[in-house]
């Protein structure tokens, strides 16, 4: 397991480097890949599918942490697996000609492969920090594809807030997985299910849900963090197909799923997700009969079908569950289809507004009738795979004992409406384009081929399948799936037919509702020009876009502003400000928590040549003070240089003293290199400036002695540098204890710093450098 | 009054430049060098190490530049010194992750059995303050050339 895992990765770096061969037309052979992983995962279904047992592979990683590369499949697991591997299949093939020609296809693919394992890991991990990291890639990976068109600046505007967003949602979840395991003691997600009662009663409760439910919203595009999903529609159409409706948003919704039998509580945990789901998806069903664009539409409409699923989640009986696993098959089948359509459509006659577009159908009937058919699935029609889940639905609603009746009556009224609008946007994109008279020149049509077409119909004939055949998808995988959610096994089964029932009434009702809600919208486009954004309220300067972009730019001025005040190029000013802190910061501890006392037990007399050195050091500084010329000021610094060598070795410490000697060279030919371009010693003409830094300065001399006193009051623990000198010859054979440290005892720190040498040597290359070409220019 | 001083400045540095510091140099730079590397291979057991001794072979050049000029001292490297920065990082790295072939752990020291006649016992820990020395050679040279031709 971990080795498909790894070839993904590897993959995708490898692919990096097939730029050549990106613009042949055999480059589609690479749909292999997912393929290869579509079959092999298929392997599994078998021992899967009885719900009893699920694979687990188990690979050490970093023990110590307790972090593991363990995978396991279950039906919930293999039921994303197999999604992602198989639309990704369809999507790798689709894309080899929508994009053919892209002179960065190879880089496409790149990304693409790189999201295709991220997710496969998320799905499949069996450890929460494990599942992090994946999560995290799905997050940059997709930051890549949804700014691919990167000379577009709404693309990379759009890419920025997905990455912001979903990756500020990371940052709650690895929280939450921390605290998880700390309070439970494993990551193992499946050692987790034995501590549910431990997690739901610890006092972190609330805090672990809260920032899961932040990491799964923002992932899956729930209010109010939904806006990313419509912006990054700016993506090539087969990265809205395969992200942004089949499987990177639904990570999400399998985090909800995966952590539901642990988490779940009954009323918080369930309650919160109702809400926020229930208010997701109907409000974006409602919004996406504004929209115009095909992608437009359908993305809000992927949003309220994400609401719908964390909604069902919510609810968590057996039947909900049991609608919401459905729905996932049910949604990535038919909303793939739409969106590979779409952009057959945009690829055909470089438009995707639907007011402009018309009878499609007569230039390519395949395409329309997969389309239909998924129209038909979204709104519930029946012998289609969406109708089965919609019974399920309200069916679940029925059952729930959660709430009053009046609450039932009121949540199947949401749920009929959002339905309602579900079918209808179906309806906006399946019906308006294809049918009526065909609205642009044949010979302006340019036709899809063979591999644009497939994906959409093979995708429409799975639904057909399984809205006419549903123990096909049953006993295969949606069964144990339920199981891997619920925690039992599931007592029903998907049917076509479950007799008259409230429930039929309800299906026939959200029918009816959708084609009469399609028949007014119908109407009202007729009557709009094209090219226009229908205006959907004057509330949208409160809408939680704005404001988190005013919170964004807000953040920036304010950065900007703070940036601008301490780092303001003055290195005077950036000396006077550390040193005032220091001083005050380490100053208050002195005087509040210290009880400062001289001890003169250790201290030895003066020597004659000490006090010599001592005399030379403050002759030294009188010259830097009251000269006026550079190289006197330099080369009295070079003279307190040295004279503290003196001290270092008159103390006894020859490694120090080598290096500070050396060093002070160094630092003195450095500055007389550079003395003669610059203009001659500044005479401070301002006498305020000189007091103010003689006070800064006398004050951090002060403070600085008090503390060198203070530290001679309290007896040195000698164990630290003891083990050093006993061990440094016996274990690392060198009688240098300074250099064993460095080189042996603490090396992977002085390899650090010699990297940080050698950062600021790039540092000071590329600044100057840089400078002297700007100049001429 | 300013400009004088200005110029003076300028001179007190142009006289840096005699012949005999150049005479000098040409003899100190391959003594200061070979000390450089004599103070690399005491580390171990007396006073020194890769950095002062990198420090020190800075000094060597930057005694050689401050005697000519910059770009003479260029001229006695093949490639431009930055070369010497990820050389010996490379060597640093290298050095540590040798261990981990054999089963140890990351940066453990490795030791020859037989140790040579004048360095001593000479180990992985050498080529690990090798790659210091050749990194601080590097960066204070680079530092050196680009403020020289830049300023």
């Amino acid at each position: 397991m971990l080795f498909p895992v790894l070839l993904i990765f590897i993959a995708a770096f490898t692919l990096l480097l097939t730029k050549r061969f990106a613009q042949s037309k055999y480059y589609r052979i690479i749909s292999l890949l997912p393929f290869g992983l579509f079959a092999y995962f298929l392997s599994f279904l078998p021992a899967v599918s009885d719900g009893k047992k699920a694979v687990f592979f188990s690979n050490s990683w970093i023990p110590q942490l307790g972090i593991s590369l363990d995978f396991k499949i279950d039906g919930l697991g293999l039921l994303f697996a197999l999604l992602i591997t198989g639309i990704g299949t369809l999507v790798y093939l689709y894309s080899s000609s929508y994009l053919r020609g892209h002179p960065l296809l190879h880089r496409f693919y790149s990304y693409l492969t790189m999201f295709m394992g991220a997710m496969l890991g998320v799905v499949l991990s069996d450890n929460i920090i494990t599942l992090f990291i994946f999560w995290e890639l799905t997050s940059i990976s997709s930051f890549f594809l949804i700014g691919f068109n990167n000379e577009d600046e709404d693309s990379r505007k759009s890419a920025m807030w997905a990455l912001s967003l979903t990756g500020l949602g990371g940052f709650f979840l690895l929280v939450s997985f921390t605290l998880i395991g700390a309070v439970a003691g494993t990551y193992s997600i499946t050692e987790l299910l034995n501590h549910s009662t431990d997690l739901i009663d610890s006092q972190y409760y609330y805090v672990i849900i809260f920032l899961l439910f932040i990491g799964a919203f923002t992932k899956s595009a729930q209010f109010p963090f939904h806006f990313w999903l419509p912006g990054a529609m700016k993506a090539p159409t087969p990265v809205s197909a395969y992200l942004h409706s089949a499987t990177m948003v639904k990570a999400g919704i399998y985090l909800l799923a995966r952590f539901s039998p642990v988490l779940s509580d009954g009323w918080v945990w369930n309650g919160t997700l109702m809400i926020v789901g229930g208010m997701t998806m109907s409000v974006a069903a409602y919004i996406s009969l504004f929209k115009r664009d095909m992608k437009g539409i359908l993305a809000y409409s992927t949003i309220s079908a994400l609401g719908l699923l964390v909604f069902f989640i919510g609810i968590g009986t057996e039947t909900a569950l049991f609608a919401a696993v459905t729905f996932i098959l049910v949604h990535a089948l038919y909303k793939a289809t739409f969106f590979l359509s779409a952009g057959i459509v945009d690829h055909a006659v470089h438009t995707r507004d639907i007011r402009l577009l018309s009878g499609m159908g007569k230039a390519m009937p395949f395409v329309a009738i997969a389309v239909f058919i998924a129209a038909l699935s979204s709104a519930g029609i029946p012998l289609t795979f969406g109708f089965i889940s919609k019974e399920l639905f309200y069916e679940s609603v029925f059952e729930s004992s959660l709430f009053y009746e009046w609450g039932i009556y009121a949540l199947l009224a949401l749920l009929l409406l959002t339905n309602a609008f579900i079918g209808t946007s179906g309806f906006m994109v399946g019906f308006k384009p294809f049918l009526g008279s065909l609205s642009h020149k044949p010979e302006d049509i340019h036709k899809p081929d063979f591999y644009l077409w497939l994906p959409p119909v093979l995708l429409s004939i799975c639904t057909l399948l399984f809205g006419v055949l549903p123990s096909l998808a049953d006993y295969g995988i949606v069964a144990s799936a339920t199981k891997s959610v619920f925690g039992e096994a599931v007592s029903q089964h998907l049917a076509i037919w479950h007799g008259f029932s409230p429930v039929l009434l309800l299906s026939l009702v959200t029918i009816f509702l959708a084609f009469l809600i399609y028949i007014i919208v119908f109407r009202k486009i007729s009557g709009e020009k094209s090219g226009q954004e229908v205006k959907l309220h004057s509330l949208e300067k409160y809408s939680s876009k704005a404001v988190m972009t005013t919170i964004a730019v807000g953040i920036r001025k304010f950065a900007f502003s703070y940036t601008r005040f301490f780092h303001n190029g003055y290195l005077r000013i950036y000396l006077s400000i550390i040193i005032a802190f220091t001083t005050l910061i380490v100053g208050y501890k002195l005087f509040t928590d210290v009880d400062l006392k001289v001890n003169t037990e250790g201290l030895s007399a003066f020597r004659i040549y000490e006090f010599a050195v001592f005399v030379l050091i403050l002759i030294s500084i009188f010259f830097i003070i009251i000269t006026r010329s550079r190289l006197t000021a330099i080369l009295g610094t070079g003279v307190i240089g040295y004279c503290i060598c003196l001290i270092f070795v008159f103390y006894g410490a020859p490694d120090i003293a080598i290096t500070q000697f050396v060093i002070d060279t160094l630092t003195v030919v450095l500055f007389i290199l550079v003395l003669s371009k610059l203009p001659s010693f500044l005479g401070y003409s301002n006498r305020k400036v000189i007091i103010r830094d003689a006070i800064i300065a006398g004050f951090f001399g002060i403070l600085m002695s008090m503390l060198t006193l203070q530290a001679l009051v309290y007896p040195s623990d000698k164990s630290v540098s003891n083990f050093y000198a006993e061990n440094a010859y016996v274990v690392a054979k060198g009688k240098n204890v300074v250099n064993i440290i460095l080189v042996d005892y603490r090396g992977f720190d002085t390899m650090i710093e010699t990297i940080v040498l050698a950062i600021a040597a790039v540092g000071v290359y590329s600044i100057l450098k840089y400078k002297t070409q700007d100049g001429e220019r | 009054m300013a400009k004088d001083k200005d110029d003076l400045e300028r001179k007190t540095v142009l006289k840096l430049q005699n012949t005999f510091l150049r005479t000098a140099s040409n003899y100190l730079l391959p003594l200061l060098l070979l000390f450089s590397v004599f103070v690399l291979l005491r580390g171990h057991y007396l006073p020194g190490g890769g950095f002062v001794g990198g420090l020190i072979a800075s000094i060597a050049f930057v005694l050689h530049s401050f005697a000519y000029n910059t770009r003479k001292t260029k001229l006695l490297f093949r490639r431009d010194p930055f070369f010497l920065i990820p050389s010996g990082l490379i060597l640093s790295f290298v050095s540590a992750v040798l261990p981990t072939l054999i089963g140890k752990n990351f940066l453990s020291a490795l030791w020859f059995a037989e140790s040579l006649e004048v360095i001593g016992s000479v180990g992985s820990a050498l080529i690990f303050d090798l790659g210091v020395y050749l990194v601080v050679v590097g960066v204070v040279l680079t530092i050196l050339f680009t403020i020289s031709e830049n300023v």
